[in-house]
């Protein structure tokens, strides 16, 4: 190879290996900090996905001023759900995880990191709720304003894809409940499905490269989180949403691990608490209970006094009688010569479609 | 290890047949010593990753792996990157041909600049450039007045960003070292300048260009990161292998992910030889010439 007699690239990479190497010790070390304090301190390490990161950090704040929290330490890593579950599963260290979807948890109690019950309790494994919103252009040029205007020719949707992003299934799911769960039958779901997915011009992969791509410039809609378009909002770079009158509560769950520290219980407590919750609300997310307390106002929603309005017609996971019911018969790929679920095939004829 | 990788070392130099004494004893130990530590490296980071990969695409037999890189958008998918980074890498062996030979033989200001903006491609994290991509050639209102984000072409486009310096810092440096007094002497025996630059000078770059290329497909190949939030992964239109890896990766279908990278491995192996046959034929076609 010619190139390695060129000196900068050299001079570049040893740099960087300097570099990594001295950060690799840093945290080394840090690492032998944390384990050397005994049994008096604990650290919990928190593993979940990027949405809630905001409202855990300021929550994590407020645990440790409570007489349970005194001591607590943590540490943090937030991505993708699903990528953050199988990280789990292949040995990342966890005592608390919380992910956009009920399956990334399950994954993680087959291979009995996670009790089987952790859905059994009061909020059935709920940490923070959300629901699927609209976002559109400034001024909603397209006239957007429920499901029905999003598949009529000519606009232009932006979605995760539900085939390469586990959260992006609520979205697909809210489409689907707005003809099941208003007397249609599967067959015209399916028919509104493939009309949605041939407007979709761009089909990322979570929820985060979606809302960058929409900022960015493409597409009119959007297909988001209501906290996600809280937040985005919060830090400047968001977007006009609106809340249909049907779509789907989205339920993030979460638990604690099996070898979880013992405060990790007490940190889950505390999240679930009213003081918890509060905190979810100021970033966005609509509490596990109606009669929380955050002050009345969010900044960032389309209407910051009244941040959470009802929908009229809000349906559930358990409409659709839960994801075990609805994963592989929407969204299976066809491993192992299953049969390819309804949406995937979908997201496919979208493809053939247009080109 | 160290006899699996003298044996390695012996069929590498071909030279055994004709020198039957030889021996591990020919390696000093100094040099033996720096030849498993090689080889050691050499497996822990890539031959044993590389072998997982291929041992997880087996998983699910011959007819799962079968079943999955023939599946249409698979096999779209596949097609698609290989023909991308086919087109892009001629394109690079003739532009960064070009811009080597710009950045060696010209002079012009900002030509230092210049030198340092070309290995940007490297350095910057490919979702920025795929950001600053999307920025230039995405909107409606672009400022180019071109709107190719999620359609094929921006497949295409974030290749050519992603591999562009390969060609030109591979040969650069040859071009460099390149003694001027040959060109001179071709000169003065009346050669035309493209005479000269087709029978001298190019003859001493085709290694060096054909390395380059062979860097640049397989970086094409892999790309990622720079089509996140650019090509829109529209099924049969946009959508590349990795993509695909990813899709297979979320729904816990490890064994198909593996099938894909597999025949992606195959594609870069048998690309990156040929380029090395053909590059070994041209150049003893010139020395037979001349």
């Amino acid at each position: 190879m010619t190139a390695g007699t060129h000196q900068r690239p050299l001079r570049l990479i040893a740099a960087a290996a300097l570099t990594g190497s001295a950060l690799f010790a840093a945290t080394a070390c840090g690492a032998a900090e944390g384990t050397s304090g005994g049994a008096k301190e604990h650290k919990l390490s928190i593993v979940a996905f990027s949405a809630p990161e905001a409202a855990t950090t300021a929550i994590q704040e407020a645990f440790q001023k409570t007489p349970a929290g005194k001591g607590v330490t943590f540490g943090a890593s937030y991505g993708a759900s699903g990528d953050q579950s199988r990280a789990v599963e292949s040995g990342l260290k966890a005592d608390y995880v919380h992910f956009s979807v009920a399956t990334d948890v399950d994954r993680l109690v087959k291979d009995g990191l996670v009790d089987a019950n952790w859905d059994k309790g009061p909020n059935k494994g709920v940490i923070a709720r959300s629901v699927v919103v609209i976002g559109v252009r400034k001024g909603n040029p397209k006239h957007i304003h429920g499901w029905d205007d999003l598949v009529k020719p000519g606009v232009k949707i932006v979605t995760p894809n539900p085939a390469s992003s586990g959260s992006a299934r609520w979205n697909a799911l809210a489409a689907w409940g707005h003809i099941t769960q208003n007397g249609g039958t599967e067959q015209q779901a399916e028919a509104f499905e493939q009309k949605l997915f041939n407007n979709v011009v761009s089909l990322t992969n979570s929820g985060r490269d979606a809302t960058t791509a929409f900022v960015g410039g493409t597409g009119d809609a959007i297909l988001a989180y209501e906290n996600e378009a809280i937040l985005a909002n919060q830090k400047g770079s968001g977007f006009d949403y609106i809340i249909p009158d049907d779509t789907i509560q989205i339920d993030t769950t979460g638990a604690i691990t099996k070898k979880a520290d013992p405060k990790a219980k007490d940190f889950l407590d505390f999240v679930l608490s009213d003081a918890g919750q509060k905190q979810f609300a100021l970033k966005g997310f609509r509490p596990i209970r109606d009669n929380v307390d955050f002050g009345g106002k969010v900044e960032g929603a389309t209407d910051p006094s009244n941040p959470f309005p009802a929908v009229k017609k809000l349906f559930t996971i358990q409409d659709f009688g839960g994801w075990s019911a609805v994963k592989d018969k929407l969204f299976g790929d066809g491993k192992d010569g299953k049969p390819v679920g309804i949406i995937t095939t979908i997201i496919e004829k979208s493809g053939k479609a247009s080109s | 290890m160290s006899h699996a990788a003298l044996a390695a070392g012996r069929s590498g130099q071909g030279s055994f047949l004709t020198r039957p004494a030889w021996s591990h004893t020919t390696l000093s130990r100094t040099s033996g010593l720096g030849l498993g530590v090689s080889m050691l490296w050499f497996s822990l980071l890539v031959l044993i990753p590389l072998t997982a990969v291929i041992v997880t695409a087996s998983e699910g037999g011959w007819a799962g792996f079968w079943r999955t890189i023939t599946n249409p958008e698979t096999a779209h998918a596949i097609r698609l990157t290989v023909t991308a980074a086919a087109v892009v890498t001629v394109l690079n062996v003739f532009s960064g041909t070009a811009i080597a030979w710009v950045l060696v033989r010209d002079r012009f200001p900002g030509k230092r600049l210049l030198e340092l903006v070309i290995d940007i491609p490297f350095a910057l994290p490919t979702i920025v450039a795929g950001l600053v991509l999307l920025s230039l050639y995405g909107k409606d209102d672009s400022p180019l007045g071109i709107n190719i984000a999620n359609t094929q072409q921006s497949v295409y486009l974030a290749f050519l960003f992603v591999t562009l310096p390969f060609v030109v810092r591979t040969v650069q440096p040859v071009l460099e070292e390149l003694d001027a007094d040959v060109e001179e002497a071709a000169a003065s025996l009346g050669a035309t300048r493209a005479t000269t630059f087709r029978r001298v000078v190019l003859p001493s770059l085709t290694p060096a260009i054909f390395a380059g290329a062979a860097l640049s497909f397989a970086r094409a190949v892999g790309e990622y990161g720079s089509l996140v939030l650019l090509s829109g992964n529209l099924p049969f239109k946009s959508e590349v292998a990795s993509q695909r890896m990813i899709s297979a990766i979320e729904n816990d279908n490890p064994a198909a992910a593996a099938a894909v990278a597999t025949v992606l491995l195959l594609i870069s192996l048998a690309v990156i030889v040929a380029l090395d046959v053909i590059q070994r034929k041209v150049a003893q076609k010139e020395v037979r010439r001349g």
